[in-house]
């Protein structure tokens, strides 16, 4: 068992009246990568900030690395933040930028230059040691703002939307180049994100959190294939979630007799789960009719009319094409299915 | 085709509105003549010579000065704490605090004057000067937190909580990052300030005394005496000098922006 680097034990964070997180319990690894997933005002960056310390909880405490933290100060906790919009400083230079945390530990001045420029080439950024920020683009600014929270060897990195301001294609370095670091460091991370693909492409571990609390906890597979309420699995892209009463399927136009058992309170399939057919089959026994398609590269996405309402299917591009209007049929696998009871 | 002139007169007309007595004061004060005339009198620099011989302008200058500078910089300390507090901390009152911030913009100066006069000077016996000195500095408050908030407004409080969680107390971030941010803004603020100290006269009018007058009182006060080109000359010579500060502002520090 390896030890625990964050614990979060009955947090509560209110607004005022209002209360964002009401009760938040959660431990983390050293060395995990751990993604906040949720909607916004799930409480995700709440919960963020008030582990920096930027918020004050109302109840609960929290420890790091065995200490308490709850009621240290934010300049004292010895955790990093990467802010969504970065949050350099405009009039240092990049390198002052990351110097910046190590001239507040007062450190000799040969330390604070090597370190700084260790730091800056920890994300290849060196040859931009004399630029400020303004003159250096949103994928580099991002890397600069990741080597001033790393600088200072912080016990806890938190990264807020991490990769939502860049463009796609940085997207993909900019998480290649986390992965690295956090590899090189070893150092603990937590991030949050609104985007389902960030999370698991990039996490040890996703929480998905609603409401203020944690709906489901587990790794990029498990979450992804197995969530385990109707709000995980409609946030996880199972688009056709149906009620079960017994043993038919319930949707907004009628129902359907189970072609299986099942008693869970709810199925729900994803778009390419489903199977499409132009003949009544075994595997496609339900009648339906094309209401839309279009093509999306490597598949066609239909909206189906059927018995239970809308369906939303998914079929690859070498398939035959079904046009609007045409009657077809379609099935619901079992082992494409997953079930959930709330 | 003719509206674009009708517009254009339109413009033209109000830019001569605007700057036209400008320039009458100009050339009345490049005239040759004994009084203060329009069109002037043959040519000659003489009455810009002749300011520097009036001993009281020069004493009114140098309060004029003063208090500019001055109070314009106690404003500031005054002033840029208050716009910071008022921009980043959800205060109560904050909104009736900055309806009475701006009090001394709105307030005609007259009243302004005759309330410090009577409320001041005449009862607490405090000196024409230092009223005086209070007056400005007050005057002035209201465009130093205007001035400094809108510029603070610029400056993202994220940039602040990174400054703490690299480990800056709050003072530290206040200096080190909050300050060198501002400091266009604080220069913006200093200058409008110093101009409208400088060019204020309803209230300075009520708190004048004996050898305590400020320049445009003073100027005021020599006219009703001597009518001569001498006051046109000064007044040329500070819209002048007020138009230099501008423009200097202006291409330093993009001054328009904060105003």
């Amino acid at each position: 068992m390896s030890e625990t680097s964050l614990a979060l034990h009955n947090l509560q964070i209110s607004y005022g009246d209002t209360i964002a997180v009401p009760d938040l319990s959660l431990s983390i690894r050293k060395g995990e990568l751990l993604a906040l997933l949720g909607p916004s005002g799930c409480g995700k960056t709440t919960t963020m900030r008030a582990i920096a310390g930027l918020l004050k909880p109302s109840a609960g405490r929290i420890m790091l690395d065995g200490r308490d933290i709850t009621t240290m100060p934010a300049n004292r906790r010895d955790i990093g933040l990467v802010f969504q919009a970065y949050a350099l400083f405009p009039h240092l230079t990049a390198f002052e930028n990351v110097a910046f945390g190590l001239r507040m530990q007062k450190l000799p001045t040969a330390e604070i230059r090597q370190r700084t420029m260790a730091g800056l080439e920890l994300v290849s950024m060196g040859r931009f040691a004399g630029r400020k920020p303004a003159e250096l683009s949103g994928g580099q600014q991002q890397r600069l703002a990741l080597a001033r929270s790393l600088v200072v060897n912080p016990k806890l990195l938190l990264l807020d939307e991490p990769l939502s301001n860049l463009d796609a294609k940085l997207r993909l370095e900019m998480r290649a180049e986390l992965q690295r670091v956090q590899k090189e460091t070893g150092i603990t991370m937590i991030f949050v994100t609104h985007d389902q693909g960030e999370a698991l492409g990039l996490a040890d571990r996703v929480v998905l959190m609603r409401e203020g609390e944690i709906e489901q906890i587990g790794p990029p597979a498990e979450i992804y294939n197995q969530p385990n309420s109707l709000f995980a699995a409609d946030f996880m892209g199972f688009e056709n979630i149906f009620k079960l009463e017994d043993n038919h399927l319930t949707g907004p136009a009628g129902r359907l007799k189970l072609p299986f058992k099942s008693r869970a309170k709810h199925l729900a399939w994803r778009p390419d789960g489903l199977v499409l057919a132009a003949r009544k089959s075994a595997s496609a026994p339900f009648a339906g009719q094309v209401e839309a398609v279009s093509f999306a590269g490597g598949h066609r996405e239909y909206i189906l009319s059927g018995a239970l309402g809308r369906v939303r299917l998914n079929q690859s591009v070498d398939e035959p094409f079904f046009a609007p209007d045409k009657p077809v049929y379609f099935g619901l696998p079992q082992d494409r299915a997953v079930a959930f009871d709330r | 085709m003719p509206r674009l002139y009708l517009q254009w007169m339109i413009i033209l007309s109000s830019l001569l509105f605007l700057i036209g007595p400008f320039f009458i004061i100009i050339a009345a004060s490049l005239s040759n003549g004994e009084s203060l005339a329009f069109p002037p009198d043959g040519l000659s620099f003489r009455w810009y010579g002749k300011i520097f011989e009036v001993e009281s302008f020069r004493q009114s200058f140098g309060l004029s000065m003063f208090l500019a500078v001055f109070g314009t910089i106690v404003a500031l300390i005054f002033g840029v704490p208050a716009a910071y507090a008022l921009n980043r901390y959800a205060l109560p009152g904050a909104e009736t605090v900055r309806t009475m911030v701006a009090a001394p913009v709105i307030v005609p100066g007259i009243i302004v004057g005759l309330a410090l006069l009577r409320y001041l000077v005449v009862p607490v016996g405090f000196s024409v000067s230092l009223s005086l000195f209070l007056a400005h500095t007050a005057l002035v408050l209201p465009y130093a937190v205007r001035v400094v908030s809108s510029s603070l407004q610029n400056l993202p409080s994220d940039i602040e909580e990174a400054a703490t969680l690299l480990g800056c107390s709050h003072v530290g971030v206040f200096f080190r990052i909050v300050l060198p941010n501002i400091r266009a803004g604080i220069l913006a603020a200093f200058i409008l300030g110093f101009v409208t100290s400088f060019n204020q006269v309803p209230v300075s009018l009520f708190l004048s005394g004996p050898g305590v007058r400020t320049l445009p009182i003073d100027m005021l006060a020599y006219m009703e005496i001597t009518y001569d080109p001498s006051v046109a000359a000064l007044s040329s010579l500070l819209a002048f000098l007020s138009i230099l500060i501008v423009f200097i502002a202006e291409k330093l520090l993009g001054f328009s922006k904060y105003v």
